[in-house]
């Protein structure tokens, strides 16, 4: 593996049955790239994202994560990154204090630096006074933010964001990228999947997955320049619109 | 371990702030206690008869005051016919008509045989039947007393001793069952919500693509549960001795080896549930109806596992409640030691330790 790759995948397979739900991808992210991973609900994104993780066996091909093989060193894959899924993923009946160290307890984190870190964070999300309110009682959009502080909260070298924006209003979408982009500009790799195509135009490169294969693969700017379209909503209508899988 | 403290505290949070989930698992136990122990009672007290005496004399009148003494029976009325009866039957005021002879006395001393009819409300057939053997036993014991006098040329006597429960007590065989219900419910009904919960709100994904390991999830899991038990046992245990007076003869400390063996086991169970399915709801039905139900039916605490058709007795067997059970009313009601108990000790374990690995690797298999 070379230095400037941090997550390869190499013809990298699922097959449940006799469906592949990804089949055959191959591509390369480096260091502090925001990758966005498109695609169509059942275009394969979420089952590809769960083989990096660890979450789920390939059925072949080949993949590493921050230099671990996703069959052979899974448990050291798991230390290297940080994952938040679709699903909002905190304890609602927790506070938010007691979730940050939850959270920051099950990665083996020193009571100092929790106690030092959280902070920090509380400081920077200015939730410092409702640090002991139950996360249920916070809005959806704090909620959503939260969840991402707490994904990375470990200092991850990779952060896996499985449709980190569903359901939330334009404006904290925005404010929810902003965090994104610290996060890369700290050096963490961030590994998106998403469905809103202004936000493909945020990340450094984008690839786009179509009936389990990676269509098209390049800067938002490339891929509007080869596919001869104004916007990313239309290179993904125009590469989507092949799709014989219909979502869901 | 310090992780997994970290784990099991966050346990003790989801738990201690669910106030009304708490106050039922708390209050449960104590409530099935009193209500078994005060309101449902198969125990026959003061039912309410008739006796119908056309001949009215001595022998007569002598065995109804002897019924009517008797704390099983009390005298609703006399009645005057034949007819009256049914009346009485259908008008619900009683449950057991005596009927005499027109001459009682006389067929007793001069032909040495007298006849009295019992007439029993079998749409209950458990009550009709101790009624009429009680009754049929005050006959019996007033019989003994006139022939006392007279030279009999054979009799058997029959002396009756009702061992370990002499007072024929409802609570000795409920106590038990309680705590195989309790321990059931609290354990397998609530692991297995505890564990769906996270997969619905996805804190499991979370957790899974961490460091942590699904034992160690699984174990936090257990842990308050299995302390939340031995409290529901506590206080079972102390209201059944203070309150309803059913004794704790044999060893508690071997009582309270089998409650953590039976707590294991239904901890395992409640795992492979949350590992077959996804939602809360279904959890908890396949609780109720898949384990529930047969600790109830097929334990031996509510009917008698020797009296089911054979392919029932055979399928309770399975019932881990059903060795529970035993354990607890020989170790509590009998006295009895480790010697008594072995086999059931031995047959839940296996139970637990099938239970406990199948459920881990289920577990593992799908968060793989």
């Amino acid at each position: 593996m070379s230095s400037d790759v941090i997550i390869s995948a190499n013809n990298l397979t699922k097959i449940f049955g006799d469906f592949r739900a990804v089949d055959g991808i191959s591509f390369e992210v480096h260091p502090g790239e925001i990758f966005g991973f498109l695609g169509a609900n059942g275009a394969g994104k979420t089952t590809a994202m769960r083989m990096l993780c660890g979450l789920s066996m390939p059925s072949s091909g080949s993949a590493t994560v921050a230099g671990f093989d996703v069959y052979k060193e899974p448990e050291k894959i798991k230390r290297s990154i940080g994952y938040m899924s679709q699903k909002f993923s905190l304890y609602e009946d927790l506070t938010i204090r007691e979730n940050i160290r939850f959270y920051a307890g099950i990665y083996g984190k020193s009571d100092a630096f929790i106690k030092e870190k959280t902070a920090a964070l509380l400081e920077q999300l200015h939730l410092r006074s409702e640090a002991n309110k139950l996360v249920r009682s916070l809005p959806l959009g704090w909620k959503q933010k939260l969840a991402f502080s707490v994904a990375i909260f470990h200092e991850p070298r990779i952060v896996f964001l499985d449709e980190p924006t569903g359901g939330v209003d334009p404006v904290t979408r925005r404010e929810f990228w902003n965090m994104i982009y610290a996060a890369a500009g700290a050096g963490i790799t961030v590994f998106v999947t998403t469905h809103y195509m202004d936000e493909a135009e945020y990340c450094s490169r984008v690839s786009i997955m179509v009936d389990g294969k990676i269509e098209a693969l390049d800067t938002p700017a490339g891929l509007k320049q080869s596919l001869n379209a104004a916007s990313m909503d239309e290179v993904f209508l125009k590469l989507a619109r092949k799709a014989v899988r219909s979502g869901d | 371990m310090k992780q997994f403290i970290s784990f099991v505290k966050k346990e003790f949070h989801h738990i201690l702030r669910d106030k009304r989930t708490l106050f039922i698992l708390l209050g449960m136990p104590v409530v099935q206690i009193l209500i078994f122990g005060f309101a449902l009672t198969n125990e026959v007290k003061n039912s309410k008869i008739a006796v119908l005496d056309p001949s009215r004399d001595l022998s007569s009148i002598s065995l109804t005051g002897q019924l009517d003494a008797s704390r099983y029976f009390d005298i609703q009325e006399e009645l005057h016919s034949y007819k009256d009866i049914g009346q009485a039957f259908r008008e619900g005021k009683i449950k057991l008509a005596v009927v005499f002879p027109q001459n009682f006395e006389r067929d007793l001393l001069h032909f040495n045989k007298a006849q009295v009819q019992l007439i029993a409300d079998a749409s209950d057939p458990n009550v009709a039947t101790t009624l009429t053997n009680y009754a049929t036993a005050v006959i019996m014991d007033f019989q003994n007393r006139i022939t006392r006098n007279r030279k009999l040329p054979y009799t058997i006597d029959t002396e009756i001793r009702m061992l370990y429960n002499p007072q024929l007590k409802g609570a000795y065989t409920f106590v038990p069952g309680v705590m195989a219900l309790v321990l059931m419910l609290v354990c397998t009904m609530m692991t297995a919500i505890t564990v769906v919960r996270e997969k619905e709100n996805g804190t499991m994904e979370v957790m899974l693509v961490s460091p942590v390991k699904p034992l160690k999830i699984v174990m936090a899991k257990a842990v308050p549960y299995l302390l939340l038990s031995m409290v529901n046992i506590a206080s079972i245990l102390l209201l059944s001795v203070f309150v309803l007076d059913v004794p704790l003869r044999g060893s508690l400390a071997l009582l309270a080896f089998g409650s953590i063996l039976f707590t294991l086991t239904c901890l395992a169970l409640g795992l492979l549930i949350s590992s077959a399915t996804s939602s809360q709801q279904t959890a908890m039905f396949i609780s109720l109806i898949g384990l529930f139900l047969p600790t109830m039916m097929l334990s031996g605490f509510m009917f008698p596992i020797e009296n089911m058709p054979l392919p029932l007795q055979v399928v309770s067997n399975l019932v881990p409640a059903k060795w529970y059970y035993r354990i607890a009313g020989a170790v509590m009601i009998k006295g009895l030691g480790f010697g008594a108990i072995w086999k059931e000790v031995l047959i839940l374990s296996g139970m637990m330790v099938f239970l406990l690995v199948l459920s881990i690797k289920k577990f593992k298999i799908r968060l793989a």
